[in-house]
C-alpha cells in the first residue's frame, strides 16, 4: 500500500505531465514555455533511478563488507575506527560531499555517483555493525557449539538476525541517494533535478513544479519499495 | 566415553580448573554440580572444544579430541544451555533440524526425525513446528532446546544449566522427560548445575566441584553418606542431606507387605520424601501403600528413620 | 585507555602512504577559473613519514611519542603545503592560485582519524589538551597569515563582507529553524505522549515529509508562499515571498519535525514509569512533574535528538541557497555555476566545519549533562 500509491502518482505523472501543456499554460499565463521538453520526463527518471541504484548497490556492498569484517575476530579492533569514521561522515551534509567530488572529477554524472556511494556507504556501514553486534549472544554460543563454521554461521544465523537493520540502512541510504542525486544536477548530472534547477535559474516555476512533482513521488516510491523488502526479510 | 586427563585451565592468571581427571561412561548420565565460579562449564565446554585446555587431554571414544576438526565434532556432540539460544529467525521445525541439516540429511529423515522429538518432548500441540520462538513460554523454548541437542541421535549431550532458569513446576516436568529419555536412548549425557537435588535426581553419578577441583565423584549416596570431608559434607547439605537422600528412593524399597493400616494411601512408586511428606501432613507415622490400584501393604516413620550402618 | 591496536594504525598509515605516493599534493593554477597542474612535492618524504608512524603502531613504543608524531604530522602538513605555495607563488604573476589537492586532504584526514584512534589510550582530558594545541597551532598559523598563499585563503580576503554575511545568515537559518521545530515539536511529542493517541500517524506523516527530497520541497514552497506575498502585501513588506527565508525556514522546520517529536517522545519514555507514580505520589502538579523530573531524565535523549537535527539543518540550510535564502550553500552553488573551485571549497569547508563545531558541542554538553546525571 505504501509503495502502491507513489508509484501509482509516478506513473500517472510520467504519463499524464508531457499531455499536460495546457493546464501549466493556464496556470503559468506569463510563460511562453512552461512544460519541460529538453529531456524526457521518462529519460529522467531512468537516468535518476539508475545512478541511485547503481550507487546504492556498490555503498551496499562496500558498507556490507566493512560492516563484516569490522565485527569479524581479526577485523574487531577495527570498530572504533570505523564507528569514528561513521560518525564524523554523518556531519558532512550531503551537498559538501557532492561540492567536493566536482574538483576531482569535473561536472556530470560521476561527481554526483561518487558523492551518492561515499555518503550511501555510511549508513549500511553503522547499521550492519550494530545489527551484527545486537544478534543475540545465545545464538551465537548455541551455533558454535552445533559445529557451524565461521562462514556458515553468518550466512545462516547472523545476517538472517541483522537483516532488519540492515535493511533500514540501505533504505536511509537509498532514499538520501534520491535526494543528493536531485541536487547533483545543479552539477551537471541529468535528474529529475534539471527541471528543478533550470527552473530555479531561469525562472519558470513550471519547471520546478513538475520536477519537484516528480522527485517527490519516485522517492516516495523507492522508500515504499525498501519499507516492503525490509518487512519481508524482517519477518 | 568420555575421559578428561589431568586438566588445567588458566583465565588471565587465575586457575579455573587445577589438575582435574575425571571418566565418564559409556551411557551414563554424569551430574556436575557446584557454586558458579567453580569451573563446571568450563569443564564441560572443552568436550566440544569451545575452551581449549592449557595442559591435559580430553578424549572422546578414546581418541584426543585436539587432533579432530572442531566443526564435525561438535556436529557429532548434542549442547543445551541455560539460555536456550534458539535461532529466532527460525521456527522451532527449523531450529530443532539445525545439525541435521549441518550433516545433510534428506528432507524426509529430517521432517521424521523433527516429528518424533516434537513427540518425546511433549511438544506435539497441532502447528508447533511452524511457530517463531518468540511466541514460545519459557519451558517450551528449553524443551525445543533440548530437541535441538537431540535432534542428529548424537551419543554425547553437553547440557550447561539447561532448566536454570525455569520455574520449579516446569523443571521438574523437563526433568522428568529428560531422564526418560536418556534411560530409553543410552546416549551418554554430562550435565551441568549448580543445583543439588537436581544433581541427585538426575545424575546416575555425580561429581562435585569447588575452586576448580573436583572434590569427589560417586553416585548420590555415596556422597551422601561417605563425603570425604567437611567441605562435601557442608555442600551436600549437612544434616539435610539425608531428607534429599529420602528423594532418591522409592516407597517400594521399604514397604512392609501384607500388613495394613488406616490413612490416605502412598503410590509405591513414590519417593520416600513423598511419604514424609503425607505422613507429616496427615499427622499419622504408618500409611498404607497403593501399587496398580491394590493395597499392598504400610509404610512406617520408623523404617526411614535407618539406623546408621 | 587500553593500547591501541595494531591493524587501524596499519591500515590508516597504508592510505596516508598510497595517498602521498599517488595523489597529487596541490595544484597550481594559473587563475582562479582554470585548473591546475598537479604537484607532488617530496613523494618519498611523505611515504616514509607514514612508514614512521606505522612504527609507532608497535606495541611498545611509548605512548606520549606516539600520539606526539601523530600530532606533528597534523600540524606540519598543512604548513608543508604553505610553505610549498611560497616556493611556487614566488616570481609567479598575481592570479596564480595554489590549491590542497586529493593527496593533502586523504593524508590529514588518515592523520586525523589515527589521532582520534591513539588518543583513545589516554584519558578524557589529555584527549582535549591535544586537541585544542592542534586546533590552536594550526588555526595560529593561519590568523599569522601563514596560509594566505592557499587558494581557499585568497578566496575568504577576497571575498570577506560577503563571507561573514553568507555565515551568519546560516547560522540564524539553523538557529530560528531549531527555535521554531522545537517550540513546536517539542509540545505536540508531549501531547502525542501524554495521549498515547495518533503517535503512528504523527510520526507516519513527518516521515512521509523527510522522505520528499529537499530541493524538491523547497521548490514545491514557491509558488504557495509567492501565492500569499501578493494576497496579502504586508507580509511581501517584510520579505516574505516565494523565494528566500520565509519557505526556507518552512521546509527546514518540517524536515526538523520528525526527530524533535521522535526524540521528545524518547526523552519522555526514557523516564521510569516508577519515578513518575513517585512523584504523583509525593504530591506534585503535571507540572511540576514535567519540569522536576520528566525534564531532567529525559533531558539527555532530547539533547541527542537536537544534535541530530542541528547537524542535518545546517546541511539542508545550504541547498536553500538554491531557493535564494542565501547562506554558505550560496558559495557553493555560485562557485559550480562559475567554475570557480576555490569559491566552492571555501563555502564547503565552512559547512563542513560550521557541522562538525556544533556536532562537537553538543556532544560537550551531552558528556556534561551525562556527568552530572
Amino acid at each position: 500500500m505504501r509503495a502502491l500509491l507513489p508509484a501509482a502518482t509516478l506513473v500517472l505523472l510520467l504519463l499524464g505531465l508531457p499531455h499536460a501543456a495546457p493546464w501549466f499554460h493556464a496556470g503559468w499565463p506569463s510563460l511562453s514555455h512552461p512544460l519541460y521538453v529538453r529531456t524526457s520526463f521518462v529519460a529522467l527518471t531512468v537516468s535518476h533511478l539508475l545512478l541511485v541504484v547503481s550507487a546504492t548497490a556498490l555503498a551496499t556492498a562496500i558498507g556490507l563488507a566493512l560492516g563484516i569484517l569490522a565485527t569479524r575476530p581479526a577485523g574487531r579492533s577495527l570498530l572504533p575506527t570505523v564507528r569514528a569514521v561513521a560518525v564524523v561522515g554523518q556531519t558532512f551534509p550531503p551537498v559538501a560531499v557532492l561540492a567536493i567530488a566536482v574538483p576531482l572529477l569535473g561536472f556530470g554524472a560521476a561527481p554526483t555517483f561518487v558523492a551518492l556511494v561515499l555518503y550511501g556507504v555510511l549508513p549500511v556501514l553503522g547499521q550492519t555493525v550494530a545489527g551484527l553486534d545486537a544478534v543475540p549472544a545465545a545464538a551465537l554460543h548455541a551455533a558454535d557449539g552445533m559445529g557451524y563454521g565461521r562462514w556458515r554461521r553468518l550466512i545462516d544465523v547472523e545476517l538472517p538476525l541483522a537483516a532488519g537493520p540492515i535493511m533500514a540502512g540501505i533504505r536511509l541510504s537509498a532514499i538520501v541517494s534520491v535526494g543528493t542525486a536531485t541536487i547533483g544536477s545543479a552539477v551537471g548530472a541529468t535528474t529529475l533535478g534539471s527541471p528543478i534547477v533550470e527552473g530555479l535559474v531561469g525562472n519558470n516555476t513550471a519547471y520546478v513544479v513538475q520536477g519537484a512533482l516528480l522527485v517527490g513521488a519516485l522517492a516516495l516510491t523507492v522508500d515504499g519499495l525498501l519499507a516492503m523488502a525490509a518487512r519481508g526479510v524482517g519477518r | 566415553m568420555i575421559v578428561f586427563e589431568h586438566i588445567r585451565k588458566e583465565f588471565g592468571g587465575r586457575t579455573v580448573i587445577d589438575d582435574v581427571s575425571l571418566r565418564v561412561e559409556e551411557g551414563e548420565f554424569f551430574v556436575l554440580v557446584g557454586p558458579s565460579g567453580s569451573g563446571k562449564s568450563t569443564l564441560l565446554r572443552m568436550v566440544n572444544r569451545l575452551v581449549t585446555p592449557d595442559g591435559g587431554t580430553v578424549r572422546v571414544d578414546g581418541t584426543d579430541i585436539a587432533t579432530l576438526s572442531v566443526e564435525p565434532l561438535r556436529r557429532g556432540i548434542g549442547y543445551a544451555i541455560q539460555s536456550v539460544g534458539l535461532f529466532p529467525h527460525r521456527t522451532v521445525g527449523d531450529n530443532i533440524a539445525t545439525v541435521p541439516r549441518l550433516l545433510g540429511w534428506t528432507k524426509a529423515a529430517i521432517d521424521e526425525r523433527v516429528e518424533a522429538l516434537l513427540g518425546l518432548l511433549h511438544l506435539d500441540e497441532p502447528g508447533m513446528a511452524s511457530r517463531y520462538p518468540r511466541t514460545l513460554s519459557g519451558g517450551q523454548q528449553q524443551r525445543v532446546g533440548v530437541a535441538r541437542a537431540l535432534a542428529a541421535r548424537p551419543r554425547i549431550v553437553l547440557m550447561d544449566e539447561p532448566f536454570g532458569a525455569l520455574d520449579p513446576l516446569t523443571r521438574e516436568s523437563l526433568q522428568v522427560s529428560l531422564k526418560a529419555i536418556q534411560r530409553e536412548t543410552k546416549t551418554t549425557i554430562l550435565f551441568v548445575t549448580h543445583d543439588m537435588d537436581e544433581a541427585f535426581g538426575l545424575g546416575d553419578r555425580v561429581g562435585l566441584m569447588l575452586g576448580g577441583r573436583l572434590v569427589q565423584t560417586g553416585t548420590p549416596t555415596e556422597l551422601i553418606r561417605a563425603p570425604v570431608d567437611d567441605v562435601v559434607r557442608e555442600f551436600v547439605g549437612g544434616a539435610r542431606a539425608r531428607l534429599r537422600e529420602l528423594a532418591l528412593h522409592p516407597v517400594a524399597e521399604r514397604v512392609r507387605p501384607g500388613d495394613t493400616c488406616d490413612g490416605e494411601p502412598v503410590d509405591a512408586a513414590a519417593s520416600l520424601q513423598d511419604a514424609l511428606g503425607a505422613m507429616l501432613s496427615q499427622g499419622r507415622d504408618r500409611l498404607p501403600v497403593m501399587r496398580d490400584g491394590r493395597r499392598v501393604g504400610t509404610i512406617a516413620l520408623s523404617d526411614m528413620v535407618e539406623r546408621a550402618p | 585507555m587500553s593500547r591501541a591496536p595494531l591493524l587501524p594504525v596499519l591500515m590508516l598509515c597504508a592510505i596516508g602512504a598510497i595517498a602521498a605516493a599517488t595523489l597529487p599534493f596541490a595544484h597550481v593554477a594559473p587563475n582562479r577559473l582554470l585548473s591546475g597542474i598537479a604537484q607532488r612535492p617530496h613523494p618519498w618524504l611523505f611515504a616514509a613519514l607514514w612508514g614512521a608512524l606505522a612504527v609507532t603502531a608497535w606495541p611498545r613504543a611509548p605512548r606520549g611519542l606516539a600520539i606526539g608524531c601523530v600530532a606533528l604530522v597534523i600540524v606540519a602538513l598543512p604548513w608543508c603545503l604553505a610553505h610549498e605555495a611560497t616556493t611556487w607563488l614566488a616570481g609567479a604573476r598575481a592570479t596564480t592560485r595554489v590549491q590542497a589537492g586529493a593527496g593533502f586532504w586523504t593524508m590529514w584526514l588518515a592523520a586525523g582519524l589515527l589521532l582520534l584512534d591513539r588518543l583513545r589510550e589516554v584519558g578524557r582530558g589529555w584527549q582535549v589538551v591535544v586537541w585544542v594545541a592542534v586546533t590552536g597551532a594550526v588555526g595560529g598559523y593561519a590568523v599569522a597569515g601563514g596560509f594566505d598563499g592557499i587558494a581557499v585563503v585568497r578566496e575568504f580576503h577576497a571575498q570577506h563582507d560577503a563571507f561573514v554575511e553568507a555565515l551568519f545568515t546560516h547560522l540564524r537559518l539553523c538557529v530560528l529553524t531549531l527555535s521554531l521545530a522545537l517550540l513546536i515539536g517539542a509540545p505536540l511529542g508531549l501531547r502525542t505522549w501524554r495521549t498515547r493517541r495518533g503517535e503512528g500517524v504523527l510520526l507516519g506523516v513527518l516521515a512521509f515529509l523527510q522522505t520528499v527530497p529537499s530541493l524538491a520541497l523547497f521548490a514545491l514552497l514557491i509558488g504557495p508562499f509567492a501565492w500569499i506575498a501578493t494576497r496579502w502585501p504586508v507580509l511581501g513588506a517584510w520579505g516574505f515571498g516565494g523565494t528566500g527565508a520565509a519557505p526556507a525556514v518552512f521546509a527546514l522546520v518540517l524536515y526538523a519535525l520528525l526527530p524533535v517529536v521522535r526524540y521528545t517522545i524518547g526523552g519522555l519514555e526514557a523516564v521510569p514509569a516508577d519515578a513518575r507514580d513517585a512523584a504523583r505520589g509525593l504530591g506534585m502538579s503535571r507540572w511540576q512533574v514535567l519540569v522536576r523530573v520528566q525534564l531532567p531524565l529525559g533531558w539527555p535523549v532530547l539533547l541527542a535528538g537536537l544534535r541530530i537535527v542541528a547537524v542535518q539543518t545546517i546541511g539542508l540550510a545550504a541547498v536553500a541557497a538554491l531557493i535564494g535564502a542565501g547562506g554558505l550553500g550560496r558559495f557553493v552553488f555560485l562557485g559550480i555555476g562559475q567554475g570557480a573551485t576555490d569559491m566552492v571549497l571555501l563555502g564547503t569547508l565552512a559547512i563542513i566545519g560550521l557541522a562538525l563545531l556544533v556536532d562537537l558541542l553538543f556532544q560537550g554538553v551531552l558528556a556534561l549533562t551525562e556527568r552530572r546525571a
